[in-house]
């Protein structure tokens, strides 16, 4: 690969207009009218376009002009947006990415991609040469009247006309018309032009630093009106321009003639000698227009307004234009791209400083200074903050990978044929960025198997009392430490008989095993499980919910189902906020320290001996009338030590659910950094790494989500006995 | 602004920059030397710069001369101005013969 820094921008910034074009394109669907929403399309389009041109895309730059000229019709309001237009601009949308993911990688588009942009090039000439018959219904469709011949009513040049009357200060101002001109030059193809000179006087009246030019171009250029416009964007004010785009109506030709200054006859050779219009177009648009069939005469007055109808937006184009610098000059100010992996240097590095303090520390007790331990706590104080402001650096508002979503649940309830409504809830929920990263997979495939499996078609829907519409949810937000992520939808709900015995088939249960609902529930994370009648193109896709939690296992997160028959499911993945460093709460078991996330820790209790002697099965114990399951670490991990005087129970939450952990000493609260543990211990259960305490020892990091599953499995078990 | 008789027609040579700066001025001379001369012919090759109100100028003075029925040429026409006229595709308005350059030659 081999990008330059500059291309690389272009890149991003491209995807990230893709994305804001994205997002106005399924917005647009419910609000088809709002000039914003239009507006954004086009900008997204616009830059991308004139970007890849500085970059020479050439075939970037062709296929972003035919979807501009529509969108700039779309914002003139000659073309409707429609479902069917909006669905071709998300297919426009995908196929940009594809040649963006192209550039990046060096690549020059294949043969698919060119054909499928040929196609969607095809397609959106559709939109663009419906000129004439959109806004005169009675007018026969362009396309015949230009076979046919006898009357057009389409001019077949296919350049624009721009006719211009400079203002009389021109000069004064500092201006000169003909550079406007040269740099028309940069924008296209001069093809023709005409220089007026009937506004100049008699000699005697002749002010020599008074404009008195005219021009009529003919100008072949893949320009925009817009970016023609901005061309005269300074002497727009007291001049008279016209610009008409390539193949108008006639009609608009005619009416150009007429609302200028100079002899119509003139004016109309002058057209034919621009090519913008052949004889019989002239013709037969002068005839019709005298004839006064259709199109009487405009009356002065009209021709005026006309004429100041051409200046707003050409101001429009100018105010947007500055808008845009002042815009992006704000993000420019607010916003810094940095290299993720400078960030990542960054993190280690407060990882190693956290860990280094914790060493001064510790030498700072011992030594029982007074200055040093004042020095030392204000120390420890700043790291911490150090710590989270650098946390807070990764992380991003989960607000955006939801977004996506919205085209994922777009096209996948087109596909299946069901009304799917989706609403987000909880996108200011923030999370490490590389946790976003990586949760996209996961998420889409949850998505989507709620949408396929999990939402009954309309008439079952029905039938059932639900409204006709599924709507699917996702919701994010923060409990002890971790985020949750909700995917529920108001589907048909898991079918616990079916799971059951599609398991007893696989032989992935014994017949006789009794289970509670919420492990029927997890089979369906097990390889190879799928319970659709059916298997439909979605659920075809190679990615089966084993992968699923896998994938989420490998971030540290579970995930699990709650599930009611005729109501729906609701899938619940909880992730740790950040990868790297926790807060952390201290214990020993054994003459060892572990480390438990401090956001679980809900409370610490001594163990007595009336609770020992209580709970039989030494597995429960009373908390103020609750009945809490606890675990011996001790007996867990298999340590065992000279006998101990007491112990203390941790009393962990997780996934709503709590339960105590028998530990020898509570150590108190202790900044970790985590480190992975290798592959060699990936087996062993209930441990999540391992950190480096300030006295160079290891201690080992607890999973809580893994130990709580031990606890709760028995618990479950129990449950299903007793049913 | 040198001025040299010769034979038949009036010769004015035009020089250095036919700009706005300077239109007022022109205007004035220029049309002095055409209410003073039946025949004239303006030598541009020493138009270094020439603008648009130049251009309208050199306009002027065609028109002006048809109207008051003398002979305007224009001969010597320096780069600069075969690229304005050439832009604005007028060569063919003003009438006049011009020798295109061989790209190698100084002029």
């Amino acid at each position: 690969m081999n990008l330059d820094d500059a291309l690389k921008t272009f890149v991003i910034e491209s995807r990230e207009l893709l994305e804001q074009m994205e997002d106005a394109l399924l917005h647009i669907e419910q609000a088809p009218d709002d000039p914003d929403t239009i507006n954004a399309i086009f900008r997204a389009a616009h830059t991308i376009k004139g970007s890849a041109g500085l970059f020479g895309l050439d075939h970037i730059v062709r296929f972003t002009h035919a979807a501009e000229s529509v969108l700039d019709r779309v914002r003139a309001g000659e073309v409707a947006v429609d479902g069917d237009l909006a669905a071709l601009f998300l297919q426009v949308c995908d196929l940009l990415n594809t040649l963006i993911d192209g550039v990046s990688e060096g690549a020059e588009p294949d043969a698919d991609t060119e054909a499928q942009a040929q196609r969607l090039i095809g397609q959106l000439n559709v939109y663009t040469q419906g000129e004439a018959g959109i806004p005169d219904h009675t007018a026969p469709a362009p396309a015949e009247a230009r076979r046919d011949g006898p009357e057009p009513t389409l001019a077949e040049a296919d350049h624009w006309h721009l006719s211009l009357r400079f203002g009389s200060d021109v000069f004064r101002n500092g201006m000169d018309p003909l550079s406007f001109i040269r740099y028309l030059n940069r924008l296209g193809r001069i093809a023709h032009i005409v220089t007026l000179t009937d506004a100049l006087p008699v000699a005697a009246e002749m002010d020599p630093e008074t404009c008195y030019l005219g021009f009529e171009i003919g100008f072949e250029s893949g320009a925009t009106k817009a970016e023609i416009e901005s061309v005269f964007e300074f002497v727009a004010e007291d001049s008279v321009l016209h610009i008409l785009p390539p193949r108008s109506k006639i009609s608009d030709y005619i009416e150009l003639i007429r609302s200028l200054p100079e002899q119509e006859m003139q004016l109309g050779e002058i057209l034919v000698r621009c090519g913008t219009l052949t004889d019989k177009e002239l013709q037969a648009g002068l005839d019709r227009q005298a004839h006064g069939d259709r199109h009487p005469p405009p009356p002065i007055g009209e021709v005026l307004i006309e004429q100041t109808v051409v200046h707003p937006p050409v101001v429009e184009a100018a105010l947007e234009k500055q808008q845009k610098v002042k815009e992006q000059k704000r993000q420019e100010a607010s916003f810094i791209r940095v290299d993720a992996q400078k960030l990542d240097k960054l993190i280690n590095l407060v990882g190693e400083l956290i860990i280094s303090s914790a060493a001064t520390n510790l030498i700072a007790e011992r030594v029982n200074m007074d200055g040093l331990s004042e020095a030392t706590s204000t120390m420890t104080r700043l790291v911490e903050e150090v710590r989270d402001s650098v946390l807070s650096l990764r992380m991003v508002q989960i607000g955006a990978t939801f977004g996506r979503f919205q085209r994922v649940v777009h096209d996948v309830s087109k596909e299946l044929g069901k009304d799917i409504r989706l609403e987000i809830s909880g996108e200011e929920t923030e999370l490490d960025k590389t946790v976003v990263e990586k949760i996209g997979d996961p998420l889409t495939h949850l998505v989507r198997n709620s949408m396929d499996h999990g939402i009954e078609p309309a008439d079952i829907r029905l039938a059932r009392g639900k409204p006709a519409y599924g709507t699917l949810q996702l919701n994010a937000y923060h409990d002890a430490g971790n985020i949750v992520i909700e995917v529920s939808d108001d589907g048909g709900g898991l079918n616990r008989d079916k799971i059951l015995a599609k398991a007893l088939e696989r032989g992935l249960i014994e017949t006789n095993q009794v289970l509670s609902d919420r492990e029927i529930y997890a089979l369906i994370f097990e390889p190879g499980f799928s319970t659709a009648d059916q298997v439909s193109n979605l659920s075809g896709r190679g990615v089966g919910m084993d992968v699923v939690r896998r994938n989420i296992q490998s971030l540290r997160g579970t995930v699990d189902v709650d599930s009611e028959p005729g109501v729906g499911t609701t899938i619940r993945i909880r992730l740790p906020l950040t990868l790297a460093i926790i807060d952390g709460f201290m214990v020993g078991v054994a003459g060892s320290s572990y480390v438990l996330p401090l956001d679980t820790v809900v409370e610490c209790i001594e163990l007595t001996a009336s609770d020992r002697a209580m709970a039989g099965d030494g597995t429960y114990l009373n908390l103020r009338g609750e009945v809490l399951p606890y675990l011996r670490l001790r007996d867990f991990f298999d340590v065992h030590h000279s006998d101990i005087q007491r112990e203390n129970v941790v009393v962990v939450q997780y996934a709503g659910r709590k339960a105590g952990l028998v530990v020898d000493d509570l150590l108190g609260e202790f900044q970790t950094v985590i480190k992975p543990l290798g592959k060699v211990f990936s087996l062993i259960k209930g441990i999540g790494g391992f950190t480096i305490l300030g006295n160079g020892e290891v201690a080992l990091i607890l999973d809580v989500a893994r130990l709580m599953q031990q606890v709760t499995s028995r618990e479950d078990g129990r449950d299903a006995v007793r049913h | 602004m040198a001025k040299k008789t010769r034979s038949e027609p009036h010769r004015v040579a035009v020089e250095g920059e036919v700009t706005i700066y300077r239109a007022a001025e022109l205007k004035q001379h220029l049309l002095g030397e055409l209410a003073a001369h039946p025949e004239l012919e303006f030598d541009l090759s020493l138009v270094q710069e020439i603008d648009g109100s130049g251009l309208q100028l050199l306009i002027l003075l065609k028109q002006e001369a048809a109207r008051l029925k003398r002979s305007v040429k224009f001969c010597g026409h320096s780069q600069a101005v075969l690229d304005v006229l050439d832009l604005c595709d007028l060569g063919g308005y003003f009438g006049d013969p011009v020798v295109i350059p061989s790209p190698n030659s100084a002029r």
